[in-house]
């Protein structure tokens, strides 16, 4: 008994030891790959400092960790392709913007692209957990989710993904976004002063939407819960009202 | 007989001549009004069996959205999800024809469309145990990898080719599916009850192993099914059943018309490489080929329906907007790539495309870029 206790313990000893090994290697691998791309790149530089003199830094409205305020959208996580085709369209004019447009336009092609690539690979928000099915007596949620095929108007999930997370690199996530920027979106592809988009899909969409149809649906995404911590502000009123 | 004639008062005879004949017209009218109604049910039941005989109502309203064949045209054409599409010419080899001629059935349009045809709102949908396995059915039709998964073998579910859920007319509409069966089917070659023509869609377009028919997930297709055909008129022809039929393509269907089309419209969706997208696990956007899509034996890898489904449908909420042409050359493009094998397979691609798609406009077993479609093991 004792003598295979014995074996049994400085086995288990071993083992630990091993563990305690694996452990302290990963944590120095794991923080030389955190490590890396804290190295200021282009990207990060502008997003936080700007360019001095010419081009305001990004986190002075979208938050130092691009998680966005106020009517401001966050920018974390969201894909590398969307965010460079807003940077070049706000600096071509196609995309009107007061602030953005000569925030874009005194950025070059390859710093609009870094800048796009830092946001794009910062995590995103946290995304909640969607009920299985829509509930077709809340207006909002029956619009995003399942559209209105009466007129051939998708729900929105159906390209921006059921948690509204968005989907590959084109696509941009609309939960937690604020409410007020998302339905300003909805009135820019309505009145053309935001580019169609890929295939001129949100301009055919938008085109679609009533007044309550846009309070209805930017509420929805606006109250999708995402990390607490981003919350937008609440919007009064009632979905579809 | 002439003793007891003579002995009768002859105004009485009249009148029971009268009566006699009175009877007999009666009689007569009554039968005809039954062989009337008889053939009229029968001419409606099956309008599909007679379509290049008699003047069959249009094929485009009368489609529903699975499929029926057309028996007297050729018994081997099946159409399966949507048998509004055009015929393929029997008689035309196809073998070595990289842009299968379909024939148009729009001529087919003697007999008046039926009124269109609304399910009901889903706020209607009824609670207690019914309305709960109703639920279920949709739930299952918009996300069948996950709420049916032991008959699921690919990323697709059945809300990607039947949308809004199977309510939309031109989408192949589940409510039109309901009320056209039991129907022939040139593809099995038998009366298929609705249950077994769903299946069919498992086994297909899921590519996957259909579910027993006193299975949970096909109670609550059916009841879900039945649901939305509230009030439909049973065995009917109704407007926005199947796809609406296409005219056959001015030129020859052509695959590299057919990338430059997918590259401009449906890349950015379904991918470059037709795979599709996913957000996290969920299949956002379906694949179009390739191991995770419906296999050799469904209904959309022909195409006539592929064209027929792009043209009313694609891109999403953006129904119409290719021309026919475009519809037609991208969809020879979509089913010009290799995907999961024909569930039929007798061992040899020759025998299978001989067996199963001698007469459809199918591209199994064809040659493209070297390599022989469905020989891919």
């Amino acid at each position: 008994m004792y003598p295979h206790a014995d074996v049994a313990a400085s086995l288990r000893l071993r083992r630990a030891r091993i563990a305690l090994c694996c452990a302290l290697f990963s944590v120095l691998i794991g923080s030389a790959a955190v490590a890396q791309p804290a190295a200021k790149g282009v990207g990060q530089q502008i997003a936080m400092e700007g360019l001095s003199g010419k081009v305001a830094a990004c986190s002075g409205c979208h938050g130092l960790k691009g998680e966005g305020s106020a009517a401001f959208p966050y920018l974390r996580g969201t894909g590398q392709d969307y965010l460079m085709a807003q940077l070049d369209a706000f600096a071509n004019g196609t995309r009107k913007n007061s602030l953005m447009q000569p925030i874009a336009q005194g950025l070059t092609k390859a710093q609009r692209s870094a800048v796009a690539s830092y946001y794009s690979r910062l995590a995103p928000p946290a995304r909640m957990v969607v009920a299985p099915a829509a509930d077709p007596a809340r207006p909002g949620e029956w619009l995003a989710r399942r559209g209105r095929w009466t007129e051939d108007l998708p729900g929105c999930a159906q390209c921006h993904g059921a948690d509204g997370g968005g989907v590959g690199s084109h696509v941009p996530p609309l939960a937690g976004l604020p409410q007020a920027y998302i339905a300003e979106q909805l009135q820019a592809w309505k009145s053309g002063s935001r580019p169609a988009g890929p295939l001129a899909l949100m301009a055919g969409v938008a085109t679609k939407l009533s007044e309550a149809d846009i309070l209805a649906a930017s509420t929805y995404y606006a109250h999708m819960g995402t990390d607490p911590a981003l919350a937008p502000p609440t919007i009064e009123g009632r979905a579809g009202k | 007989m002439n003793d007891r004639q003579n002995s009768t008062n002859g105004r009485a005879l009249r009148r029971r001549h009268w009566n006699g004949l009175a009877l007999f017209a009666g009689g007569m009218v009554i039968l005809v009004l039954v062989v009337a109604l008889g053939a009229n049910l029968m001419f409606s039941r099956m309008p599909r069996s007679s379509a290049s005989s008699s003047p069959a109502p249009d094929a485009m309203t009368q489609a529903p959205a699975v499929p029926h064949a057309r028996a007297s045209q050729s018994p081997a054409v099946v159409h399966d999800l949507a048998p509004a599409v055009g015929t393929v010419q029997s008689g035309v080899p196809q073998a070595h024809d990289p842009a299968p001629v379909v024939k148009a059935t729009a001529t087919q349009a003697a007999v008046a469309p039926s009124p269109a045809f609304t399910p009901p709102n889903e706020n209607q949908l009824p609670d207690g145990a019914y309305g709960k396995v109703v639920r279920l059915g949709e739930q299952i039709f918009l996300s069948t990898g996950k709420n049916a998964a032991q008959f699921v073998g690919n990323d697709l579910s059945c809300g990607n080719c039947h949308l809004d859920a199977g309510r939309k007319a031109d989408s192949a509409p589940m409510w039109a599916a309901f009320i056209h069966y039991p129907a022939y089917r040139g593809k099995t070659g038998k009366v298929d009850t609705l249950a077994a023509r769903i299946q069919g869609c498992f086994t297909y377009s899921m590519n996957g192993k259909a579910p027993p028919q006193d299975d949970e997930v096909m109670t609550a297709l059916q009841t879900y099914f039945f649901w939305l055909a509230t009030g439909a008129p049973v065995g009917t022809a109704v407007k926005g059943s199947g796809y609406p039929d296409l005219q056959r393509p001015a030129m020859a269907p052509d695959r590299a018309r057919g990338a430059a089309v997918y590259a401009e419209n449906c890349a950015f969706c379904h991918g470059a490489n037709g795979q599709g997208q996913r957000s996290g696990t969920a299949q956002v956007f379906p694949p179009l080929w390739g191991p995770r899509s419906f296999n050799w034996g469904a209904g959309m890898h022909r195409i006539g329906t592929a064209a027929a489904f792009i043209h009313a449908n694609m891109p999403l909420g953006s129904g119409g907007s290719l021309s026919e042409q475009q519809a037609w050359d991208v969809a020879l493009f979509m089913n010009s790539h290799e995907r999961p094998q024909d569930p039929r397979f007798t061992g040899s691609v020759e025998i299978t495309r001989s067996k199963f798609h001698a007469k459809d406009d199918s591209m199994y077993g064809q040659t493209i870029d070297g390599q022989v479609l469905g020989a891919k093991r």
